[in-house]
């Protein structure tokens, strides 16, 4: 059986993604056997312009991670797509945005101030900053055009499949190969995964649930054995894929959501803001907005951590910055 | 296969046509929503030409789903879905649209009504395609009633039910039953006395081998549902044995502290920290008032112990918690007095003789603190002119904007027992005279002959500052008389404030706990204001009596009946049948994080710590969708309220948006 073809591709990420493959480590070579790698910029050579000439749909895997935040990362989408028979959404980040979907809540333009003008650590006094197009005397130069909201891979293009986490975890990412490998796939457009969540390899005791306060994580030593949640710690994993095994609760650090929502859910952050309200204990208003106020100080970066650009609010709304300019 | 949807658009009469155009929106869901494989409309879709006309079109047409576009599904979704049952189509594949209460009734111009009714029927038939058939659960009635509140409504209730041969359990908050009625002295029109005709009732539901009574209890909390309900009941602590006290009453007599008895004698009188509140008092076993008590307040006395020979005085007694079930629970809890403090100018709590209408029931009652004599507040001075003022708090759009509907019969009862005690002058002062029913307009004919003064007006104010001679020392109602269209001043020695009914403070509270809701003003909402007016809008609950509104006893009592008897029908039916609509837990997405535990409303959901997954107890839910918003997973779904229905409701009603910003808009960032 000739072997068939593998492209490795990182767009808006961090590259935990590429360190989470290798850490497959010796099955690294049952891939080589199965697959020649045509693309992986991080771990091997390969060339776009070789990835071009190549047939469409003749590149048999495409494991790409990254959002879509710039006009050449795009392109790469829709190139790999079109040459990829199947296309898998790698990580958080292709999935659902990730840490740079947090962008979102600014636009381009305060991004820009921010990274290349405010940042106290900066030393830029021409007040450069990055530029679609430029003149120089040997010509334009063109950068990648930096878009105002980062778009995850599945807002770009169409995806096969779905592969969670931030890094995925090396297990589930040999389980998903296997999968592709002996072809025994869900349906396209699905998550490669199981359907419930963080709570459930939780070894944590847990009672029925009932919060006056929400803690920050620096403002206690949880004890060992009580679920998080229940000390007063905004756990995510009742609202989070299992997938992980529960590695941060395991480690007494609440889990913060990278593995996404469970299959059938809409927003996540919808979901975890009425979990987390529904075990709030109190009626009366004014308590309420206390413990929210005092325990959930960014509810977006707790709440969507992971998940904004693939929520139902998608980044900041239009009418806000408009008020804020 | 494609569904084929017969949607139905009813004009209500003018109800709904009135405001839209039902002819068009018929033609339209036919021409533009698909699926439409029939649409209608009628004059009346509710009578039974409409109904043969769906049932004929499910038959003949091959209808695999219905909407009806007209009313409320209150009024008539099991109307509409026994049509469909008769023609063969599950019940639950007829959607209701309501293009009356919810279009017609608040629009004001034709066309974006028609607009409207266009969109909701777009959602409708959206919505209905995705529904699943469902099967109605039967449940067994349980025989035994609960009911709350033994006062007049309560006690009929009770003694109806039991008398038929069912067990029913009869909660009262107050250390005796009997409720307002009690405390009266006569009663209008008839003028017969209260007590005589309340006792007997009293000691027969407590006597009765069908009734038991918990007094001094409150009902804590209700689980289940119609038929099989679970009930919590607190019976607070008396400090006096039930089974060893024989009611002599030695305790009372000799315990050496006195407390002025501010509820059963309003005020005017006094009990002992050991007390029942009348003698007539059922059941017959006195209650410590721990807050007033010698001994429990600063650990000496203990008297009543020794003077009680059975030896029933408990000083540890606990509150008790009683846990039963019950098919049915009625309500009959009544009504409180408005405090007449909230309208200064009538200066009640301020000017010693202005009493409130129950402080004059307890003056003028043989067995109150004056035995019977009507006196000013000094206890001893007959009063030579007597002023009653209608509707204080009521009628107010400060205070309550209710009639409290007895006030007026209460004051002519008043008028006379003044008239026939002390000679006084006795003056009225009413908005308008309320009288229509069975014998009191001859009742108000006989006060105008016996010479009480009747003063048409709302009273401005009353005042015991003299401006002119007659006044001193007298209290002066001022107020404009529309009669003779001027401005009066009246010196009395006796004002009477017939203060307004209103709703239990904990009103709210307790319906709550049994899943039914208040109008605006507190009372307890009926299924039908007309057509039901006993029943609610869940199933087994019903009320009875003042609680669902001011009331005059003979009304209270035709409400206790009225409420016994459909409880009646439903154990002798033996089976109800249960909305199907509920929530189910996917037990392999379910992770057990128990967030959803204590969030279910009606104590539906368990957790099975072996399997570390929830259930939902499918006899107690509600389908109240709770703990469907609350999952994190996502793993809980509420049947005929699902995800994939909600989505397909909001796409429809958005019909026209999606055409105006064309495929995909939405999506554009
Ligand atoms: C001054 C005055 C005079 C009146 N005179 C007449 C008259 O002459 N003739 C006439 O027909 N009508 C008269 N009425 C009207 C009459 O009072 C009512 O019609 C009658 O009281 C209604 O009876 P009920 O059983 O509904 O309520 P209530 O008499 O109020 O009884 C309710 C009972 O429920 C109990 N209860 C309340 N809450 C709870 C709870 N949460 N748990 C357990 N128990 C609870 C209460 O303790 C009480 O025992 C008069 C009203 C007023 C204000
Ligand atoms: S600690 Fe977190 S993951 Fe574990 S049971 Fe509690 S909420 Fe779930
Ligand atoms: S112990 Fe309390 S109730 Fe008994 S006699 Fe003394 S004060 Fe009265
Ligand atoms: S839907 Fe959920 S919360 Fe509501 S009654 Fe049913 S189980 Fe309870
Ligand atoms: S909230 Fe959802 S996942 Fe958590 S215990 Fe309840 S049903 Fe299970």
């Amino acid at each position: 059986m000739s072997k068939g073809k593998l492209a490795i591709y990182w767009a808006a990420s961090c590259g935990g993604c590429e360190i989470s493959i290798l850490g497959i480590q010796e099955k690294i070579l049952e891939v080589d056997k199965a697959f020649d790698i045509v693309l992986f910029p991080c771990g091997a050579d390969g060339k776009v312009r070789e990835v071009e000439k190549l047939p469409d749909k003749s590149i048999d895997l495409c494991l790409f991670n990254g959002g879509i935040r710039t006009s050449e990362q795009e392109y790469m989408a829709r190139l790999l797509r079109a040459k990829s028979r199947v296309l898998v959404a790698f990580g958080s980040c292709a999935h659902e945005g990730c840490v740079p979907g947090l962008g979102n809540l600014h636009t381009r333009k305060e991004i820009f101030e921010t990274n290349y003008h405010d940042s106290p650590s900066l030393d830029n006094p021409g007040g450069t900053e990055p530029h679609h197009e430029s003149s120089v005397p040997e010509g334009t130069l063109h950068l990648p055009e930096f878009y105002d909201t980062l778009k995850t891979l599945g807002q770009t293009v169409p995806v096969d499949y779905y592969l969670p986490g931030c890094p995925p975890e090396s297990e589930r990412i040999w389980e998903a190969l296997e999968a592709i490998l002996t072809g025994q796939l869900p349906p396209p457009g699905s998550v490669i995964g199981v359907n419930t969540t963080v709570c459930d390899v939780c070894k944590r005791k847990r009672t029925e649930k009932k919060i006056k306060a929400f803690k920050r994580t620096w403002e206690v030593v949880p004890d060992e054995e009580t679920c998080l949640l229940e000390q007063g710690l905004v756990c995510c994993g009742p609202a989070t894929r299992a997938g992980c095994g529960a590695l941060c609760p395991q480690v007494n650090s609440p889990c913060i959501g990278c593995y996404g929502p469970n299959g059938g859910v809409e927003d996540y952050g919808a979901r975890l803001m009425s979990a987390l309200a529904s075990v709030i204990d109190s009626n009366d208003p004014e308590e309420v907005e206390r413990i929210v106020r005092e325990g959930l100080p960014d509810p977006v970066g707790t709440l969507y951590r992971f998940s904004l650009a693939s929520s139902l609010l998608r980044r900041s709304s239009r009418q806000a910055e408009a008020a804020k300019a | 296969m494609a569904e084929r949807v017969g949607v139905y658009v009813c004009h209500c009469g003018s109800n709904i046509a009135g405001m839209v155009d039902c002819e068009a929106v018929a033609r339209w869901a036919k021409e533009n929503v698909s699926d439409v494989a029939v649409s209608r409309d009628y004059k009346f879709m509710c009578s039974s030409l409409g109904q043969a006309m769906i049932e004929e079109d499910i038959r003949k047409e091959g209808l695999t789903r219905v909407v009806v576009a007209a009313c409320s599904p209150h009024l008539h979704e099991k109307t509409f879905r026994r049509a469909c049952s008769n023609a063969g189509l599950n019940p639950y594949l007829m959607q209701m649209c309501n293009i009356r209460e919810h279009v017609s009734w608040v629009a004001q111009e034709r066309d974006p009504a028609t607009e409207k009714a266009k969109s909701l029927i777009s959602a409708a038939v959206a919505r209905v395609k995705r529904q699943e058939p469902l099967e109605p659960m039967k449940v067994g009635v349980n025989p035994r009633t609960l009911v709350v509140g033994g006062g007049i409504a309560g006690l009929q209730a009770t003694l109806e039910l039991a008398d038929a041969g069912y067990p029913v359990v009869l909660v009262e908050r107050s250390p005796s039953i009997g409720g307002h009625m009690a405390q009266f002295d006569k009663t209008f029109p008839t003028l017969d006395c209260s007590a005589c005709i309340l006792t007997p009732k009293m000691s027969e539901a407590y006597q009765h081998e069908n009734v038991t009574l918990y007094s001094y209890a409150e009902l804590e909390e209700v689980s289940g549902s119609v038929g099989a309900f679970k009930v919590r009941i607190r019976k607070r602590a008396r400090s006096v044995r039930e089974d060893l006290c024989t009611g002599c009453g030695a305790c009372i007599e000799k315990c050496p502290r006195k407390v002025v008895d501010n509820d059963f004698e309003v005020g005017l009188g006094y009990r002992k920290a050991i007390y029942m509140p009348f003698p007539q008092a059922v059941p017959k076993i006195p209650v410590i008032d721990r807050e007033n008590c010698t001994w429990f307040q600063r650990g000496k006395c203990r008297v009543c112990e020794k003077m009680c020979q059975p030896g029933a005085i408990d000083y540890d007694q606990q509150d008790e918690i009683i846990e039963l079930d019950v098919g049915n629970i009625i309500l009959a809890t009544g009504w409180k007095l408005f405090d007449c403090r909230k309208i200064p100018q009538y200066g009640y709590g301020r000017l010693a003789n202005v009493f409130t209408n129950m402080e004059f029931e307890r003056l003028c009652n043989a067995a109150g603190p004056t035995s019977g004599k009507i006196v000013l507040r000094d206890g001893k001075t007959e009063p030579r002119s007597v002023a009653i003022v209608h509707c204080v708090g009521s009628r107010d759009k400060n205070h309550n904007e209710h009639c409290s509907a007895v006030c007026c019969m209460a004051a002519l009862k008043f008028g006379h027992l003044v008239l026939e005690k002390t000679g006084a002058e006795v003056y009225s002062f009413y908005i308008d005279m309320r009288t229509n029913q069975k014998m009191y307009e001859e009742f108000y004919c006989r006060l105008l002959e016996e010479g009480m003064h009747f003063i048409r007006g709302r009273v401005a104010e009353i005042t015991d500052a003299a401006r002119m001679p007659g006044e001193e020392g007298k209290l002066i109602i001022q107020c404009e008389d529309t009669l003779l269209g001027r401005q009066r001043r009246i010196p009395v020695d006796m004002v009477i404030l017939m203060g307004a009914l209103e709703p239990q403070a904990d009103a709210k509270e307790l319906g709550l706990k049994c899943g039914i809701s208040c109008s605006m003003a507190g009372w307890y909402t009926e299924r039908h204001p007309k057509l039901d007016p006993v029943a609610t809008m869940t199933d087994g609950v019903f009320v009875a009596g003042a609680c669902q509104g001011a009331k005059d006893i003979p009304a209270a009592v035709a409400q206790g009946a009225a409420a016994a008897a459909r409880v009646m029908g439903m154990i002798t039916k033996g089976t109800v049948e249960i909305e199907p609509v509920v929530a189910s837990i996917d037990e392999e997405g379910c992770s057990g994080c128990r967030i959803c535990n204590n969030m279910c409303p009606y104590n539906a959901i368990e957790y099975d710590a072996g399997r570390n997954v929830s259930r939902v107890i499918t006899a107690l839910c509600k389908g109240c969708g709770t703990c469907v918003a609350a999952c994190p997973a996502g793993v809980i779904t509420g049947s005929h309220f699902n995800n994939e229905q909600i989505g397909a409701e909001i796409e429809g009603i958005l019909w026209d948006a999606r055409a105006a910003a064309g495929r995909g808009a939405a999506a554009a960032v």
